[in-house]
């Protein structure tokens, strides 16, 4: 562990003007990209809650313990995701394969989950044609899971790469770059299970639509 | 950083020939992608204004049945979207690619592979969105695609489907355009360039790149809710579903008012190229050029709803967006006066190039003013939906943005060609358009303040406004006129070479001291940057004393202060994207196809929600294929 010590503290110094590495710099400039796109979508989720003129409506439809499992979840693929990492700069292979499976695995369970709750709840009876709910849920969380589904590919490509010893002390950059945008999914998911999940979960039909249904 | 032996079985050999259509597709040389998007932008350019001059004809008299309004609906909606999307962005990106590693002392930008794949995407969505004339269902929504009139229950068909979809393909090709110069423009200046030494056109480029990065995105999420609306029945701006068509309104300008900024902050920055160069003079207040473009980015994010102050947001709203779209006339007009205290006691030259930007500012200087006069709601009230907006837009886009990127042209044609384009041609280009222009777009005004509303096929004959659109319809073919001339010139000028050498105007950037045109490697050493003009001051070192000594002592101290950050830096080279050998043998990047091959994939994706889920699996494996071969591909072949 000195060594990996050693490693972690010397940092290449890039041969760039900023002396930041030239990718990680895009994968920021990226990542601001991309809050702008979730940010819009969200707005419009925000801008349309409670204006759902027929159910279902957030209240009768959302299981929050089940979607707080998967959140629990995708949040813990972040921790596998840091200590992916740090076994790659500490050049400790098989370590470093087995975390990044770990966080394919989380990944791919997240999805399990939004599939299964897509699945009920157009069984239910919502569809993004349903309401203006089903259509900004939908599309929303929707966009999100294509965002976890290109991150569990990534990084699968990135297990692959590092059984193979093709992923190394030397280029952990690659691992971190990926881990940028991982974390950022996992960051946004925070974000819209706040706000569709905890704030709008009690959400009826606007006033004068239908009987209210939350007594008290 | 490369997987050495993880590669992709090869399909066809790594493109190597430097001449034919092969090594045109297989380029990641940013000279070649910045003559691509050139080329593919000016065409557009005759597109869309032949698109005008049909407008312009059917205009031209009181109830006239030239054009029928279907067709009429069509030509206006798509003159705008080719204008913004297919000809001002792009001539500003084949700018942005040919100069700024020139301007930066670099030998390609950042991520060549990249900004191949942003020329292929831009040239794919544009031929997709053009396609749309060959169906027969032309977008006819307008350019900005207000809903519900561009939802599936007005306006069935194909037409907005192909702007919706088209537009969210282009966006990807600028998104990607302007990741790839914000990190150029960071990351690979020469030795010694701080950002305060940076050429004010880099500047400009790059705050235009971080405006890009964040607006595009916007345009995105309005482009994929409207699509699935009309292709999958939500309910984004559908009312029966409980949506709300202003919210396409609010998204669209969001985007839309950045939008603006993005088209016009190119065309500053070359303008505030060409002023200096022609007056012989530094630019007049660099850091206030640089500030007040930033500002007028920042500040362009806070004034979307002045294009909505009729929709009946409320008296708050109005006021609170009228007053922010007055502010964002301030940092504009500081860059007005900036350049003309750069004229001011100059040794000025009037070559093509500068009778083009002294134009530029006067013609901006109009349309802003119009600007600033529909920023008061009840006034804008009377604007809304007139030819008065009309006009406005106009003096800003084709007198701003439009005459800059011609000032550029004429400015940089000897550097990017190696000879000057024919001077008198030149002016007689000039003289055509200024004519052409204001005759066109000035009586536009007194139409406006007259009632005249915009996007009507054709208007009545006791109406009194047949005179000054006739005026207009002139206008028209006068500057239809003076782009054909310019035409005649590019290739008059080809058959007649005059050879420029390498510094013809007697420049202060770095891009004049390599070759005209430059070598494949742009500069056989990688500059070493002490001062800002830095170029200039190589010439003429006694005049280091004269300005540099005002500018540190007065004006930028904050640059002295860089400077030394700088040096504290290991920088070694700008102009190497090898990973530490940036003073070894010259290192540029291997040809690939993979860009053209994953830019296919993707507007096969794009063409497959305008026809079936067939096309769209094929675009799918193309796009695969391409992903799976560029992540396989290493940027260097081992030698």
């Amino acid at each position: 562990m000195t060594q990996a010590a050693a490693t972690e503290h010397h940092e290449p110094v890039e041969n760039t003007s900023t002396g930041l590495n030239s990718r990680k710099l895009m994968m920021w400039a990226f990542l601001a990209s991309d809050v702008m796109f979730f940010g819009v979508f969200i707005a419009t989720y925000l801008v349309y809650r409670g204006k759902s003129l027929v159910g279902p409506y957030p209240s009768e439809i959302l299981d929050i313990p089940i979607t707080s499992v998967s959140t629990f979840v995708l949040l813990m693929s972040s921790l596998a995701m840091v200590l992916g990492l740090h076994y790659v700069k500490a050049g400790e292979k098989n370590k470093a394969t087995l975390w990044i499976l770990v966080v394919v695995v989380l990944g791919a369970i997240f999805m399990g989950f939004q599939f299964y709750e897509f699945r009920t709840f157009a069984h239910e009876g919502l569809t993004p044609r349903t309401n203006i709910f089903g259509t900004t849920f939908f599309i929303l969380t929707g966009i999100h899971g294509a965002h976890v589904t290109i991150g569990v590919i990534w990084m699968a490509f990135m297990a692959y790469s590092s059984h193979f010893g093709q992923l190394r002390q030397d280029n952990a950059l690659d691992l971190e770059i990926a881990g940028l945008y991982w974390h950022f999914v996992d960051i946004v998911w925070i974000v819209i299970f706040t706000v569709i999940y905890l704030i709008s979960a009690s959400d009826g039909p606007p006033l004068g639509v239908g009987p209210t249904i939350i007594h008290g | 950083m490369t997987t050495k032996s993880l590669r992709m079985p090869q399909l066809f050999p790594r493109p190597k020939s430097s001449t034919g259509i092969w090594s045109w597709i297989g380029t990641v040389d940013h000279k070649r992608i910045g003559t691509l998007y050139g080329i593919t932008s000016f065409i557009w350019f005759i597109v869309g204004g032949l698109e005008a001059l049909m407008i312009r004809g059917q205009l031209a008299s009181a109830e006239n049945d030239l054009i029928g309004p279907e067709t009429y609906n069509q030509l206006f909606t798509m003159h705008g979207t080719t204008m913004v999307f297919l000809v001002i962005m792009p001539l500003s990106a084949a700018f942005f690619n040919w100069l700024i590693p020139l301007q930066i002392g670099a030998r390609d930008v950042a991520f060549p592979r990249l900004n191949a794949l942003s020329f292929w995407v831009f040239l794919f969505g544009s031929l997709l969105i053009n396609f749309s004339w060959i169906t027969g269902n032309a977008p006819n929504g307008g350019w900005f695609g207000y809903a519900p009139l561009s939802g599936a229950t007005f306006n069935p068909g194909l037409g907005m489907t192909y702007w919706v979809v088209g537009l969210n393909v282009l966006g990807l090709a600028s998104i990607a355009a302007g990741l790839n110069f914000i990190v150029t423009i960071l990351n690979m200046r020469a030795p010694g360039m701080s950002m305060f030494k940076i050429p004010i056109f880099t500047w400009m480029t790059l705050i235009t790149s971080v405006l890009i990065v964040l607006a595009m995105p916007v345009l995105a999420v309005a482009g994929i809710q409207l699509m699935t609306d009309r292709v999958y029945g939500t309910h984004f701006f559908n009312s029966l579903g409980g949506g709300d068509p202003v919210m396409w309104q609010h998204i669209f300008w969001l985007f839309g008012h950045p939008e603006v900024y993005i088209l016009i902050l190119p065309a500053m920055g070359i303008v505030s190229e060409v002023l200096p160069t022609f007056a012989r003079k530094p630019l007049f207040g660099y850091p206030f050029v640089v500030f007040a473009g930033a500002a007028i980015a920042f500040m362009g994010w806070f004034v979307w709803s002045h294009h909505m102050f009729t929709v009946g947001l409320g008296p708050a709203a109005n006021t609170a967006f009228s007053i922010s779209t007055m502010l964002i006339a301030v940092p504009t007009g500081v860059k007005i006066f900036n350049w003309l205290g750069t004229l001011w006691g100059g040794n000025i030259r009037l070559n093509t190039p500068m009778l083009f930007s002294i134009s530029f500012i006067a013609m901006f200087t109009i349309g802003g003013l119009s600007g600033v006069i529909h920023a008061s709601p009840p006034t804008d009230a009377q604007q809304q939906d007139t030819y008065f907006v009309v006009a406005h837009f106009h003096y800003v886009l084709v007198g701003g943005a439009l005459l800059g990127i011609f000032s550029g042209i004429y400015y940089w044609w000897p550097k990017f060609t190696g000879y000057f384009l024919n001077e008198k041609l030149g002016i007689a280009n000039w003289a055509l358009m200024m004519i052409g222009f204001n005759l066109q777009f000035a009586p536009m005004h007194w139409l406006g303040m007259d009632g005249m509303p915009r996007r009507i096929y054709t208007y009545g004959e006791n109406m009194g406004w047949e005179t000054s659109n006739m005026a207009a319809s002139i206008g028209g073919a006068i500057l239809g006129l003076g782009i054909l001339v310019f035409i005649i010139n590019v290739f008059y000028s080809k058959m007649n070479k005059v050879m420029a050498g390498n510094d013809p105007w007697d420049g202060r950037t770095l891009e004049w001291s390599t070759s005209s045109p430059p070598p494949v490697h742009d500069f056989d050493e990688i500059p070493q940057v002490k001062y800002r003009d830095d170029f200039w001051f190589q010439k003429y070192p006694e005049t280091i004393a004269e300005y540099h000594h005002d500018e540190h002592d007065q004006a930028v101290p904050s640059g002295a202060q860089l400077d030394e950050v700088e040096e504290a830096l290991p920088v070694v080279s700008g102009g190497s994207y090898g990973h530490g050998d940036g003073h070894s043998a010259i290192h540029l990047p291997d040809m690939s196809y993979y860009p053209f091959i994953l830019a296919l994939g993707i507007a096969g994706l794009g063409a497959g929600f305008l026809s079936n889920n067939v096309v769209i699996a094929v675009g799918a494996v193309i796009l695969v294929w391409g992903l799976i071969g560029w992540a396989m591909e290493p940027v260097n072949d081992p030698k």
